[in-house]
């Protein structure tokens, strides 16, 4: 594995991408956009098979519950729209239509964390997968790079009951070669280092990487963790690291409150007791500003890893 | 099997009346008034229209029907049990502990039960993706989708409507129990909704106004929707909130309450006259 700074591609495009090739090998497979498909790359698949392709206008809330109906008939819906309207807006239709009846719908929200940009505080969803995993029978994914995201999108259609599965707008490295093996619910460890541990999920596992390469050239050496399956969390590996390096360190796109520093904790405190340093946003609303900018501002970036691993 | 004699729907409405009462009464918990609106509906759905076998409950070419107003569980467990989907004696278990009958429909406890539902305005939207889907596989399915009036408050039954006539969903029938009453009050007094039809119209369905209490009548306005080609079809049921049982009839108060013992005895007695 090594990390391609050069070819830099967004997950939401790996998403379209793969979406196309999956609609062509299972006709189940049925995608739903609220009004958003160019952003959410699901155009793609709108193009190639129309027939299986429903937008249903800025109503993100119905969109969810007529993929439950499609579900209903073992068709494989899979509803795209902004994170911040999928997990926020439509909250109680996936809580009460997706996820108590256990509806086998894949919710593939683009648009998350600090990194859309721009558009700021009101698209920048940070509280998603606090919202997704406190739900029973959903599983929570956030993917990293491109090849991650096509094996999940391949892993989420065959798996029966709700996904929700985070996707970013910024285009990040490619982390690994086609080679690699993913395992649903399984962490990936790069790096076997000591002295401390980088727990990271989606955009932040490249900014994790590029850390343990400038610390690398300071005499320190540390291991990344990424964490593709928020829900169910991959606990040994947690615990294995925790034991392993003298520090935990979480990093991630999304609120410190509820998410991938949340989840770690919950394993760590019950199991084997270490501190751990959540870095993410922290109690506050996003802002405008260009995302690698924004990953900085809220200490999120490759510096601000570095920074937590040397003084904290 | 299609019961087509109108005397008969009548009193297997009546049986499904009194299992409502049964239900909340043993429950001492539950919605009695908008459950009895709808069990001529609920009855002449099962019993005269459906494509259904309770042998075959989950056959994926059978009609749906999506109770949206969940919380009318008490008339869908009672018309599910008269059709032989589980034992009546069950509708004892109502709300209690361990009870696959659920304070609001569960479409992974009862069979019989197409969705689950509870949290308004969002069967429609459900019913919709049924209707989508039967059409994608040519199953040539009916969905019925019960709402009800106080429920049309909700802004996403209105998206869902849009969805239904934009995709010609002519095998989607929306029901609307329109018994005039909801939790706190009149529905034109509470959220401001009048002009049902004129609503749904706008939205392009075709409509169909009914005495939601006239078995014949019900049945002449399930026929006129499935010969209708290319649009969804709304029938505005006119009801009566609490419909056979005298004290509790247009009353808001017996909107969620259940009957105490010399209640449900004048309630039973009632019903029983009726059958006789």
């Amino acid at each position: 594995m090594k990390m391609n700074l050069d070819k830099k591609i967004a997950t939401r495009q790996s998403y379209g991408e793969k979406l196309v090739e999956l609609g062509g090998k299972n006709t189940d497979i049925i995608v739903l956009d609220a009004d958003l498909s160019s952003a959410t790359k699901t155009a793609m698949f709108a193009k190639e098979y129309p027939d299986r392709f429903i937008n249903v206008g800025i109503a993100e809330q119905n969109m969810m519950g007529i993929a439950v109906g499609l579900s209903t008939f073992g068709k494989i819906p899979f509803v795209s729209t902004f994170a911040v309207f999928a997990a926020g807006r439509a909250y109680d239709q996936i809580r009460n239509s997706i996820a108590y009846p256990n509806s086998n719908v894949k919710i593939c929200a683009t648009h998350a964390g600090v990194t859309v940009g721009e558009d700021g505080a009101t698209h920048q969803m940070l509280e998603d997968l606090s919202l997704m995993r406190t739900l029973p029978n959903m599983k929570v994914m956030c993917t990293s790079d491109d090849t991650q995201t096509k094996w999940a999108i391949e892993e989420i259609s065959k798996i029966k009951g709700p996904v929700y599965l985070r996707l970013c707008r910024l285009a990040t490295p490619i982390i690994y070669d086609e080679q690699q093996k993913f395992e649903f619910g399984k962490g990936i460890q790069i790096g076997d280092g000591t002295d401390a541990t980088i727990v990271a999920t989606g955009v932040t596992v490249s900014e994790a990487l590029k850390a343990q390469e400038i610390l690398k050239g300071r005499g320190i050496q540390v291991r990344v963790v990424d964490i593709h399956t928020i829900k169910p969390i991959d606990e040994d590996i947690i615990i294995k690291c925790a034991k392993e390096t003298k520090k935990i360190i979480t990093v991630e796109d999304h609120s410190i409150i509820g998410g991938l520093g949340s989840a770690v904790c919950e394993v760590l405190s019950e199991r084997y007791p270490v501190k751990v340093k959540r870095l993410g946003i922290k109690d506050s609303f996003g802002k405008s500003g260009k995302a690698q900018e924004l990953l900085n501002y809220f200490k999120i970036d490759a510096d601000s890893i570095v920074e937590c691993v040397e003084h904290e | 099997m299609k019961v087509t004699d109108i005397e008969c729907l009548k009193n297997i409405a009546n049986e499904v009346r009194k299992g409502i009462i049964e239900e909340v009464y043993q429950a001492q918990s539950g919605h009695p008034g908008g459950s009895l609106s709808c069990a001529d509906i609920l009855t002449v759905l099962y019993f005269n229209q459906m494509n259904i076998d309770s042998e075959k409950p989950q056959d994926m070419n059978r009609d749906r029907l999506v109770l949206s107003k969940g919380h009318c569980a008490p008339a869908l467990y009672s018309v599910l049990a008269e059709k032989g989907y589980f034992s009546k004696d069950e509708l004892k278990t109502f709300r209690k502990l361990d009870s696959k009958l659920q304070g609001h429909p569960d479409m992974n406890k009862v069979l019989g039960v197409d969705m689950t539902t509870g949290s308004l305005g969002q069967g429609l939207s459900v019913a919709v993706g049924m209707a989508l889907a039967s059409k994608m596989d040519h199953a040539g399915c009916r969905i019925y989708c019960i709402v009800g009036d106080g429920e049309i408050d909700e802004g996403q039954i209105w998206e869902a409507a849009m969805t239904a006539y934009k995709n010609h969903l002519d095998n989607l029938c929306v029901i609307v129990d329109n018994n005039q009453l909801q939790l706190d009050g009149r529905i034109d007094e509470i959220a401001g909704l009048d002009n049902i039809r004129g609503k749904f119209e706008s939205f392009g369905f075709s409509a169909i106004e009914v005495d939601g209490h006239n078995i014949s009548n019900l049945i002449d306005a399930f026929h006129t929707a499935k010969q209708t080609k290319g649009k969804p079809t709304v029938i505005i049921a006119k009801t009566v909130k609490g419909k056979g049982v005298s004290f509790m009839e247009n009353k808001v108060e017996w909107h969620g309450v259940a009957p105490n013992k010399e209640q449900y005895e004048i309630a039973m007695k009632e019903l029983n006259s009726v059958n006789n």
